[in-house]
């Protein structure tokens, strides 16, 4: 057996071991239930399973409160009072800056968890640190957005266009932020307990969260900033 | 320092408050004082407050419902007075005074006690019935319960410090916004609700989650008790609409505590996104509440009927169906506020589609008797009493969601009759239903048939002469919310909804009265076979009370009504089954950390009530301090060891064997 081959067994060896009821390598037929799914015919799912699935569930939830902010944006779209209208404040630039920082993020993130799955803490540990410094980079431009457009008075209080338009971006960046807190304690999780059993769970949530504010924040881009820029 | 908050706080100048106030604390008090003098605290700590058991937690749900309900009781006994003595006359209560009754009124009766009774059974009922031992993230359900029990206090505790909103059980702005509603009440409304409405996504969250991927072997979706559907259904509308609360929320306090502009009526503000926004989620909050009453009444009418459930799969489509609907309706509550015919006709329409799944359901529940052997106790009695008045609280909502009549009844007495009729009718009744039903799981002993028909009797016979008058009330034009009435023509129809809530209080009466008695006479009602009502699901395979495992083998289920299947091979075959291989299993340990986040969710929630920032902060810090503790935590779950899983289910075998002896020397009664 060529050195190549040996490795590519132990690595479907490894993935078996790790995910042993095939998530998103399902049979399609010819097999009957699996073991550990939940599928009603053997039992309750495994633990992975379940916080996966509940995290997914939570996720949904927090999605349709972003959709609640994005209908204020909506309604409120042009009601700004005789203050400054979107194509007035926004900064594409900026933004542009700001979405290559996080969708760059999002690509590290990806990464951090091939290395979780390698077992490999210096490159899971490097990757997440570089998640978390591109997260932060997004919420200072946001930061620095808010504060210079605040220096010319447009500030919520203006007017209900405002209101809307710094309440979803805003939204955004306090999900980054927790996102930010939250990715420091998983770091110092995996340096002190290492990849146990729960912390690769909360990693696959950790994951999930990230990538599921990218996906937020393509809206906001597209639905504020870009369709912004016409007026 | 303290922000807003200063001595003026107390209300000193009115005597109902303060005294109220002052006999709450002292019963407080002497309670804690209670415990602490009898040692119970290690108890109450190690076996409840800490409990991660979602058996324990329900039932902790339970009593913070019944409690509330309590509360929110008595509130409705004042309005109800207060409107039959004020005619040409201020009445005893003083505007502000009164407006806060009934904006607490309807919180507390929605948020705080049928939401947590509901919840309660959600947590008791669901993994036994799933054959399964806990929920999905037991320590989260902790943090449910006490994020729950927590707005609670909050409510309650504006009795005493601040006032509550007088804006009606939800803020519609622009009054609720600063400049109409400058005090501290709204802001103890929105934050009550906010934290209890995290609480209860999060166990949207954890059923939908225990329902979709934790059931026992066989335990396929159409082999489910239809209390699992309707839990099921509920929860996915608990994830579906309680963000749209917390956003809403949050946007009213943005613009409360910021001076921003979402809903207030200058500067670009939209007060009409409020009303769309709210009943979004208020709409399936309806829902959410009545399915798992529906749940309920299906569990009694099969058991007591001693046949399967009348058209299962249709009952499983039409709750599904109610469940979409429910999302599709909201605008009915403000068809007078400019939208037009188009609009009006689409949730006209839809308003009324929504009640043909009601109707399959009603049908079913009948069909089910049809035919059966059924045994009129006490749960049957409010099931019973459910399907009389219920179907009149829907044709009157049917008649509500016609726009034309709807413009002439909108926010009159007749709507508060209707939508008393529907929630008391379904959700209370069920709730009493299952109380009766269930108890017996949960503490080893049935409850006192007499005083729970009694209890019946005068609940139905209260509701009835108490709601009535206000329908005909509505009718004649009265509109709702009167803090008094200049119109002698109405005060006999008043003053006979007076008498009526004499009836209700003592159908009150009753049922404390038969807790208290089969409380003192447990001995003599003791459950030992586990399966009191002769039932047909899960839950009754096991001991009464469950052990904390529920299930020392997981059953297997082999088709619908797994329980009655394997009853009935017992009595078929004269024995038990053979019995199984035991094997040690692992079950979560206990964990402070619900009671912990609660405890900061509470001061929290009191520092931003009252603009007292530092407190805020430090409330914020301590959670993400007990969020990193949490997840520091090396045990997560112990081991129960084979001798004790061994003992407990060999007892409920001996108890079964028994009960097959009798029942072969006495011939089978099934």
């Amino acid at each position: 057996m060529s050195p190549t081959s040996l490795h590519t067994a132990r690595e479907a060896i490894r993935r078996v071991s790790e995910d042993p009821h095939r998530l998103g390598h399902r049979a399609h037929e010819g097999e009957g239930p699996l073991p550990g799914a939940g599928h009603g015919e053997t039992g309750p799912a495994d633990k992975r399973i379940i916080v996966g699935y509940g995290f997914w569930i939570f996720l949904l939830s927090d999605i349709v409160m972003f959709s609640c902010f994005f209908a204020a944006f909506a309604v409120q779209r042009n009601a700004t009072a005789g203050g400054p209208g979107i194509s007035q404040i926004v900064e594409l630039p900026r933004v542009a800056l700001e979405t290559g920082a996080l969708l760059l993020s999002s690509y590290t993130c990806g990464l951090s968890f091939a290395a979780t799955n390698a077992r490999n803490k210096l490159w899971t540990q490097v990757f997440l640190l570089i998640t978390g410094l591109l997260g932060l980079a997004f919420v200072a431009m946001e930061l620095q957005e808010f504060i210079s457009l605040a220096a010319h008075g447009i500030t919520p209080q203006r007017s209900g266009f405002l209101t809307a338009f710094y309440g979803l971006v805003g939204l955004h960046g306090l999900h980054v932020t927790i996102a930010g807190l939250w990715l420091l304690t998983m770091m110092a999780q995996v340096q002190v307990k290492g990849f146990r059993r729960e912390i690769i769970h909360r990693l696959i949530c950790f994951n999930l969260f990230w990538h599921a504010l990218d996906i937020v924040w393509i809206g906001v881009f597209t639905i504020v900033y870009l369709m912004g820029v016409r007026g | 320092m303290f922000g807003k908050l200063d001595w003026s706080a107390i209300p000193f100048d009115q005597p109902i408050p303060i005294i109220t106030s002052i006999v709450l604390i002292l019963m407080i008090l002497g309670l804690l004082g209670l415990v602490t003098v009898k040692g119970w605290w290690p108890y109450l700590w190690r076996e409840w407050i800490t409990s991660v058991d979602h058996k324990r937690i329900g039932i902790m749900y339970c009593l913070l419902g019944v409690v509330m309900l309590i509360r929110g009781f008595a509130d409705a006994i004042m309005m109800r007075t207060q409107q039959a003595v004020a005619i040409h006359s201020p009445g005893y209560l003083e505007p502000e005074h009164y407006n806060q009754i009934f904006s607490a009124h309807g919180t507390i009766m929605i948020f705080f006690a049928a939401m947590p009774l509901v919840i309660g059974f959600m947590n008791f009922v669901t993994p036994l019935q799933l054959g399964v031992r806990d929920v999905a993230f037991p320590t989260l359900n902790s943090v449910s319960f006490w994020l729950t029990a927590s707005g609670a206090l909050l409510v309650n505790i504006s009795l005493f410090i601040g006032e509550f909103a007088r804006t009606g059980w939800l803020p519609y702005p622009p009054l609720s916004e600063t400049t109409y509603s400058p005090g501290v009440g709204v802001d103890y409304y929105l934050w009550a609700v906010q934290i209890a409405g995290v609480g209860t996504l999060m166990t949207g969250i954890n059923f939908v989650t225990t329902v979709l991927k934790m059931r026992c072997p066989g335990m396929s979706y159409l082999r489910m008790p239809m209390f699992c559907w309707t839990t099921l259904s509920s929860s996915l509308l608990i994830v579906a609409v309680f963000p749209i609360l917390t956003a809403t929320l949050a946007m009213l306090s943005l613009d409360r505590v910021f001076g921003w502009h979402y809903f207030t009526n200058e500067a670009g503000g939209n007060p009409m996104m409020f009303m769309n926004l709210i009943w979004a989620w208020g709409h399936p909050e309806v829902y959410i509440l009545v399915l798992p009453a529906f749940g309920i009444f299906s569990e009694v009418f099969s058991t007591f009927s001693g046949k399967p459930l009348f058209g299962y799969r249709s009952m499983v489509a039409a709750t599904l169906f109610i469940c979409v609907m429910s999302l599709m309706v909201w605008l009915h509550h403000f068809f007078t506020m400019g939208a037009g015919p188009a609009v009006n006709t689409f949730f006209g329409i839809a308003s009324s589609v929504i009640a043909v799944g009601t109707g399959v359901k009603i049908y079913n529940w009948i069909f089910t008797m049809y035919g059966g052997r059924v045994r009129l106790t006490v749960p049957m009695l409010w099931s019973l009493g459910f399907i009389f008045t219920f179907v009149i609280g829907g044709l009157t909502g049917v008649l509500l969601a016609i726009p034309p009549a709807d413009f002439i009844t909108h926010n009159s007495m007749f709507l508060v009759a209707h939508f008393h009729n529907v929630i008391i009718g379904g959700v209370v009744f069920a709730l009493f239903a299952g109380l009766d039903y269930w108890f017996p799981k949960a503490f080893g002993f049935r409850l006192h048939e007499g005083w729970g028909k009694a209890a019946f009797w005068f609940s139905l016979l209260g509701f009835w002469v108490t709601f009535a008058p206000l329908y005909i009330l509505g009718i004649q034009g009265m509109t709702r919310r009167l803090q008094h009435v200049n119109i002698d023509a109405w005060e006999p129809m008043l003053w006979i909804s007076v008498a009526g809530v004499a009836l209700t209080t003592l159908g009150a009466i009753c049922q404390v009265t038969m807790l208290v008695v089969s409380i003192l006479d447990r001995d003599k009602r003791r459950d030992v076979t586990g399966d009191p009502w002769d039932g047909r699901s899960l839950e009754w395979a096991t001991a009464s009370p469950p052990p904390f495992f529920n299930f020392a083998v997981l059953p297997n289920v082999e088709g619908e009504e797994a329980y009655w299947n394997i009853k009935l091979k017992a009595i078929e075959s004269q024995q038990l089954a053979p019995e199984p291989e035991y094997r040690e299993f692992e079950m979560p340990v206990n964990s402070p950390v619900g009671f912990y986040t609660a405890a900061f969710a509470s001061l929290t929630g009191f520092a931003l009530i009252w603009h007292i920032w530092w407190l805020a902060a430090l409330g914020l810090v301590a959670a993400f301090a007990g969020f990193v503790v949490f997840a520091w935590r090396d045990v997560h779950e112990f081991h129960v060891p084979v001798e004790e899983v061994a003992r407990a289910e060999r007892a409920r075998r001996a108890a079964r064997k028994a009960l097959l002896e009798q029942m072969a020397r006495e011939g089978s009664p099934s």
